[in-house]
């Protein structure tokens, strides 16, 4: 009976190794342990994906070490774990990761029936429609009776049903569980039409070998506000979050970039980019972090222009245009609520 | 009337003619065992057609025409249409070990050869010093999980969050194997107890694992554990999985050695209790080591099945070898590229399965020579 | 024996609650009771305080309510505007569905590789083996995703397939799925419907009274030609008779599609041939140890009874074989079942994929959809098992 006790005792020491009771602070947790817990995409284009050396890259991925950077002064001590749209929102809720950055729409029931809260919005995208060229379809009005490939688990499936029940069309859809299998099944003719968020279509037609062949509809069917998020009932941990991501914005406004943003600091005569970047005023402290927290997390990935351009941007294969996503300066929708 | 006719009786034997032209050599091994009847040689040419029409195909695209070096998909598609393995050669070492450290490689490593020196004494029954070397097979576990996470004693920690590839499914696998065998031990001999109440407790909960789909267990594991959990006590995710696949395979563990239990001759049961054993020492020191013994095969091939179950993980989002495709897919330079993802995650698991079920088809013909 | 020892019961000790025989065993069961039942408490009292905690409430409700998503393949009528629990009864069917041809083909499937695997024919059972040995040793999940994959590339896009029909107008094979005709029902169907059920009654009699009559004069009839026949011809005369109530419903060309006609999707074909061929190669590996475990002795009386081989194989040794191979053949059939849950990889939307997919996410129901799908499950597993074990006692050998 030797071969029993050893699991056991095996069992119990794995237990105790792993076992971890959250406390009230995740800022607490998080330096305590000296690693950002954040779950990102199992993989799509652009947004989170594994480099040669194993590395997760990505806009979701860079967002994370931004945080890690604020909090913890090293853009590398996150630990990532994958989610797919299933197991997401779990893993947030049950304190397995810190911060769920994972092209996440922001809505009332994820707001309020599973208590997140949203931490701004670091990408405004639209459900949009895919096609060939070759179908002469100029429309999304003209698609009844298509099939259509769907990402299950996701706010696309009814956005989808609710269009085309309005338009009183048909469709067959062919559910998919991720943007790799959608891009597979519609190169393979298995659909006749893609639906995501215009920004994943973007980002798989860049990838096709004849992305002119592909057209991306005109029509946009839905409000897709993506954004990273946190458990209610911390609201520290969501402050410092929410101010990562908006001193990532502030700072394109202000022409703070990786590269200058330590001259930024010495030489900047604009007050807003000092309290900014710690160089007066008391601002980091007062969330639980050091005065210079923005330009840590600056310095690691530079600022919400820089880190699209490196993943999303047109120099990419995703080739997005800012669009929307432009500051608001330039026309856009992403307006930072003033550091003071 | 025999008398007046003079038989002819030989002296000697007969020279031995050589067999008929045609039933030995060559010729005669294909004529009896390729074109023995019309139906024969319908099926030899059916098959011999599939070969000739399947084989060379994946042979070209596999080795003749496949690119070894370039630095993305398009690069390979231009130097040829075969296989283009330059993506398991620029990330072999993810789909092995994950996404852990590169530079403490060897830590895994060494538990891997371990592993199998902890086996040796495990599966060779005659080895000299075995007592010795079996304490050393039963402090593996242990020793395996210090090197892997590490976190004490001069080993850097490594998450679970690290963890990946075949690295994964190794510890999935060896841990729930390693785990669920005294479990379902117990189980197995709960059910073939006489006492109503375990016995019905055995049997609510192996009916139970086995008549739903692994992948509900994982989900349970994935959504609903911590539910079940006092608030606030959070257990690592490979943990929790490690305890769903143990679950899972210890009903079949148990199933498999009750079918051992029941296969030893009734004598052996009432030779024990003629000797005035106790329940315990009877089980210990007859019926189970015979039980388990008959059991070997049934066991290797739990562990066969469970081995290839881990890749079930990857639909609640952990990366072991079939999940790490997407997040390569993901890097821009390989989208595209999924037969050679899934030929070499295929042969992976191809070596090491069909290696298990080999020991056990070996096993299978050693045993079958003792009592039936 | 211990009995006569036993002290009286006034001088009854704490100790021979572990020590008698006649306690312990009570003793045992009561702590093993009590220790799965706090266990179990423990759980459930957790998870009401958690679900508590997050606001959350334990009820059935949200199945009423409109599911809001469509579905590729069903068996029955649904739309986004149903309820959760007709997407869950979609799923269910789906499930069964597939379990069920991927049951009956891989049995097809097994028992011919397992015979072919011990002819003695070199190639064919070298083949055989390589079959067997490719398969089993691969994770079924790749295969799935490997068998949809060579599917969706292999098969012609719809407009490539109507200019290639299998059958011109009526059968077609697309990466979408194949088309086949469909069956427009009008009234008096029913007729027919009843007929072909007589047929298949009256197929029984028939075969109980042709065995009857072969074991009394030893005549042997063309069993197959007139069963044929018997299930043919009266539905056809009803058919005729009540005018043509079904039609058939040929697919033709769309938009985008075909439309009309009976479709069976990719992914539930994918997912059927992926579970054919790799629980295929399980019952073969059972048939081959079911058939090397009858004796030689038993195909070589046959031989000399002048039986030929195939005849052998079916009249004498399968027969036997069958004994040995019903048990492992039933955890086979469950083992399908579950693993008909793989379906999610390719989107083929059966139970896991509607009750325990789609609606659990939209409705954030974990708690009650995982309970209903595992339970769901448990009733298909118990339910399969209990009908082929009562198969398995009828066809047992009976002695002692």
């Amino acid at each position: 009976m030797k071969k029993m006790i050893l699991p056991v005792a095996l069992g119990a020491a794995f237990a105790a190794a792993s076992f971890s009771v959250a406390s009230a602070g995740t800022l607490e947790d998080v330096k305590e342990r000296g690693k950002l817990r954040c779950a990102v995409s199992t993989g799509l284009a652009g947004f989170s994906y594994t480099d040669e050396n194993g590395k997760w890259q990505g806009f979701d991925v860079d967002y994370c070490r931004a945080v890690a950077a604020a909090v913890l002064g090293d853009a590398d001590a996150v630990e990532f774990s994958p989610a797919t749209g299933k197991t997401r929102f779990t893993m947030l809720a049950s304190g397995e990761v810190d911060i769920l950055s994972r092209n996440t729409t922001w809505t009332f029931s994820r707001d309020v029936d599973l208590k997140f809260t949203f931490l701004g919005v670091s990408y405004y995208d639209g459900q949009g429609f895919m096609v060939k060229k070759s179908l002469g379809v100029n429309s999304a009005k003209e698609l009844d009776g298509a099939t259509v490939c769907i990402q299950t688990g996701t706010t696309t499936e009814l956005n989808l049903s609710d269009y085309f029940t309005a338009e009183g069309m048909s469709y067959e859809p062919l559910a998919i569980e991720t943007n790799t299998e959608g891009r597979q099944n519609y190169l393979a003719d298995a659909c006749d039409v893609y639906t995501t968020d215009a920004s994943g279509l973007a980002a798989s037609r860049a990838t096709f070998e004849n992305a002119a062949d592909h057209i991306i509809l005109p029509e946009i069917i839905s409000k897709e506000p993506l954004g990273p998020l946190v458990r209610h009932g911390d609201d520290q941990w969501a402050d410092i979050g929410r101010w990562v991501l908006n001193a990532m914005k502030i700072s394109e406004e202000k022409g703070i970039t990786a590269a200058n943003v330590d001259d930024m600091a010495a030489n900047s005569k604009d007050p807003e980019v000092k309290r900014l970047l710690g160089v007066s005023g008391e601002m980091g402290a007062s969330i639980g972090l050091d005065n210079d927290f923005a330009l840590q997390a600056i310095k690691a990935v530079g600022n919400y222009g820089e880190v699209f351009e490196r993943h999303l941007g047109t120099e990419t294969k995703v080739n997005l245009a800012r669009g929307l996503n432009a500051s608001w300066t330039e026309g856009g929708l992403q307006y930072a609520p003033p550091f003071r | 009337m025999s008398d007046n006719s003079v038989a002819f009786v030989a002296t000697s034997d007969k020279p031995q003619l050589p067999a008929p032209q045609g039933t030995t050599g060559a010729v005669g091994w294909v004529r009896q065992n390729l074109f023995s009847s019309s139906l024969n040689t319908v099926l030899t040419l059916l098959s011999i057609f599939v070969v000739f029409s399947v084989v060379p195909g994946i042979v070209d695209w596999a080795f003749v025409k496949s690119v070894w070096n370039a630095n993305s998909l398009d690069e390979c598609r231009q130097i040829s249409d075969g296989a283009c393995w330059a993506v398991v050669r620029e990330r072999y070492n993810q789909f092995l070990f994950g996404f852990y450290p590169t530079e403490l490689y060897w830590r895994p490593i060494l538990a891997f050869v371990l592993l199998f020196v902890a086996l040796v004494p495990a599966l060779w029954d005659n080895m000299p010093g075995r007592g010795k070397a079996l304490i050393f097979s039963m402090a593996y576990p242990f020793v395996a999980f210090y090197l892997i996470w590490g976190g004490f004693g001069g080993l850097e920690y490594v998450s679970s969050s690290q963890l990946g590839g075949l690295l994964l499914t190794m510890i999935i696998g060896v841990a729930g194997i390693s785990f669920s065998l005294p479990i379902g031990i117990i189980l197995a001999l709960s059910r073939s107890s006489n006492l109503p109440i375990v016995k019905s407790l055995a049997v609510i909960f192996i009916e139970f694992i086995r008549g739903v789909p692994l992948i509900t267990l994982l989900f349970v594991a994935h959504v609903l554990l911590n539910y079940f959990l006092p608030k606030g006590v959070n257990f690592d995710i490979v943990l929790r999985v490690v305890i769903m696949v143990t679950l899972f395979a210890s009903a079949y563990m148990a199933e498999v050695i009750r079918g051992g239990l029941a296969a030893l001759p009734k004598g052996q049961y009432e030779a024990a209790d003629a000797l005035g054993l106790g329940y315990w020492q009877s089980m210990r020191l007859i019926i189970l080591p015979q039980a388990l013994k008959i059991s070997i095969p049934g066991i290797v091939n739990t562990f066969i099945g469970l081995f290839k179950d881990t890749t079930l993980v990857l639909i609640i989002g952990l990366m072991d070898p079939l999940g790490l495709v997407a997040p390569t897919l993901g890097d821009q330079r390989w989208n595209g590229i999924v037969v050679e993802l899934y030929a070499f995650i295929a042969f992976m698991f191809f070596i090491f399965c069909f290696a298990m079920s080999r020991y056990s088809m070996y096993l299978e013909r050693k045993l079958h020579t003792g009592h039936r | 024996m211990s009995a006569s020892t036993v002290p009286a019961d006034n001088s009854f000790q704490f100790s021979q609650l572990w020590r008698d025989a006649r306690y312990r065993s009570y003793t045992i069961q009561i702590i093993a009771l009590v220790v799965v039942l706090s266990v179990v408490m423990m759980l459930i009292s957790n998870a009401v305080e958690n679900l508590e905690a997050l606001g959350k409430d334990f009820n059935f409700g949200f199945l009423s309510e409109p599911a809001g998503y469509d579905i590729g393949q069903m068996l029955v009528e649904y739309s986004a505007a149903s309820a959760h629990w007709k997407a869950a009864l979609v799923g269910l069917l789906n499930t069964l569905l597939v379990a069920l041809l991927a049951c009956v083909s891989a049995t097809v499937l097994g028992v011919f590789a397992g015979i072919l695997r011990l002819s003695n024919n070199w190639v064919v059972s070298r083949l055989m083996a390589v079959y067997i040995e490719g398969v089993r040793n691969v994770p079924l999940l790749l295969q799935i995703l490997a068998w949809y994959a060579v599917f969706i590339h292999v098969l012609p896009t719809p407009k490539q397939a109507l200019k290639a029909p299998v059958i011109e107008g009526a059968v077609y094979a697309t990466n979408r799925g194949f088309y086949v005709p469909g069956l427009t029902l009008s009234n008096g169907y029913l007729f027919v419907v009843g007929a072909l059920l007589a047929s298949v009654a009256g197929i029984f009699v028939f075969r109980k009274w042709a065995r009857k009559r072969q074991e009394e004069t030893g005549q042997i009839l063309p069993l197959g030609l007139i069963s044929l026949g018997l299930l043919i011809v009266p539905a056809a005369l009803v058919y005729f008779a009540v005018g043509m109530p079904i039609a058939l419903d040929y697919p033709i060309a769309g938009r985008f599609n075909l439309q009309g006609g009976l479709k069976v999707g990719t992914p539930l074909i994918a997912l059927w041939f992926a579970l054919s061929i790799y629980s295929g190669a399980f019952i073969a590996e059972i048939v081959r140890a079911g058939i090397m475990a009858i004796s030689k002795g038993q195909s070589e009386a046959a031989s000399a009874l002048g039986l030929r081989p195939n005849r052998t194989m079916s009249l004498v040794v399968l027969p036997q074989a069958l004994r040995i191979i019903i048990p492992p053949m039933i955890s086979n059939y469950l083992n399908i079942t579950k693993n008909s849950s793989l379906a999610i990889a390719v989107g083929y939307m059966d139970l896991t994929g509607t009750l325990g997919g789609i609606t659990l996410n939209q409705t954030g129901r974990e708690m009650e959809c995982m309970l209903l799908l595992m339970a769901t499950y448990l009733v298909i597993s118990l339910s399969i098992s209990g009908v082929m074990n009562a198969y398995n006692e009828s066809v047992k050998l009976k002695g002692r």
